[in-house]
């Protein structure tokens, strides 16, 4: 498939992605409208848990479409790419990681700008890290210290920055 | 000159801003119905029948957290917030960890397009290992914690 395809398709996967997401919310009004009418008390209940847990995480949502608008401004994505594929030895690695951790937006985006610095002679191993380490996400961090601690997020994040690292030598040896 | 730099700039943050709303805005009908079905879970599922998915098996509960989170995909955020519900419904760190992990890393729904765009070898053995790797770091996690 050339990039060109691929873009279209993933065009059309984001505005599937986004209608999949209202059919669900529709889907799941319908089913509070139906339990109303089988159980009003309760399902006043389950309302009133549901904007508990909404309220309790409001400040932290707010702080991560703040942290996400920063890393819009100062990061764009070629520019990122562009020192991930010049890098190799231990310096590529190491931007590998940190260019994977400080990427953002939809993975679909990511795909084609991958595929062309593969083309370019980036390492296979260090896109195997790259999209690894998009599973830390700067700006969702402050809502995962919310639910699980300072401690657990920094070690959390130690492990999975190994993680990248073993799977992406697993990866390049294998497809070397 | 200064000034169009300065009202370049301005411009800047608040595309910045925009594009972060827009983003948010983008997985929020999805956000709102996993807080719905919570809401549920918490009023009409008991308790028991929950923690029975995730058994009293420390080995067990680990992986069936990281293949429940590898085949929910979207948002980090919802994983983050129902991990945190779980937490409070007594089911174990470790399974939640490897649940959190496994819904980021690992990723079936997005699979036919990586391997379409970046091989097909490459994007099952990169999610294999991302499985397996959303245990040993739950794991791993959970012991240091414990440590420390």
């Amino acid at each position: 498939m050339s990039n060109k395809e691929a873009k279209k398709n993933i065009g059309k996967k984001e505005i599937k992605e986004k209608f999949q997401g209202i059919y669900f919310l529709a889907s799941v009004s319908f089913l509070y409208l139906l339990l109303f009418i089988l159980n009003p008390k309760d399902t006043e209940k389950a309302i009133k848990a549901s904007a508990a847990v909404f309220i309790h995480i409001l400040p932290a949502l707010l702080f991560v479409i703040f942290l996400m608008a920063i890393m819009n401004y100062f990061i764009k994505p070629k520019s990122v790419l562009k020192y991930v594929g010049k890098g190799s030895g231990i310096k590529g690695w190491f931007l590998a990681i940190c260019m994977g951790v400080l990427s953002h937006g939809p993975i679909y985006a990511w795909y084609p700008l991958l595929s062309d610095l593969r083309k370019q002679g980036m390492k296979i191993g260090l896109v195997a890290v790259f999209l690894y380490t998009r599973a830390i996400k700067i700006p969702l961090l402050p809502l995962l210290v919310y639910y699980f601690g300072i401690s657990f997020v920094v070690i959390l994040a130690g492990y999975m920055i190994i993680a990248s690292i073993l799977q992406g030598h697993i990866i390049q040896k294998i497809e070397r | 000159m200064k000034n169009e730099k300065q009202n370049d700039g301005k411009k800047g943050i608040v595309v910045s801003f925009y594009k972060a709303f827009k983003s948010f805005g983008a997985t929020f009908p999805i956000m709102l119905g996993i807080l719905l079905i919570l809401g549920l879970f918490r009023t009409f599922v008991p308790k028991e029948m929950l923690l029975s998915v995730f058994t009293g098996d420390t080995f067990q509960s680990t992986v069936m957290g990281a293949l429940i989170g590898s085949i929910f995909t979207g948002n980090a955020v919802t994983s983050y917030i129902i991990g945190g519900e779980l937490i409070k419904e007594d089911v174990s760190l470790i399974a939640v960890t490897a649940f959190i992990v496994a819904w980021v890393t690992v990723g079936i729904v997005q699979l036919p397009a990586e391997a379409a765009i970046l091989g097909r070898r490459f994007a099952w053995l990169r999610n294999i290992l991302a499985f397996v790797f959303s245990i040993l770091v739950s794991i791993a996690t959970i012991i240091t914690l414990m440590v420390v």
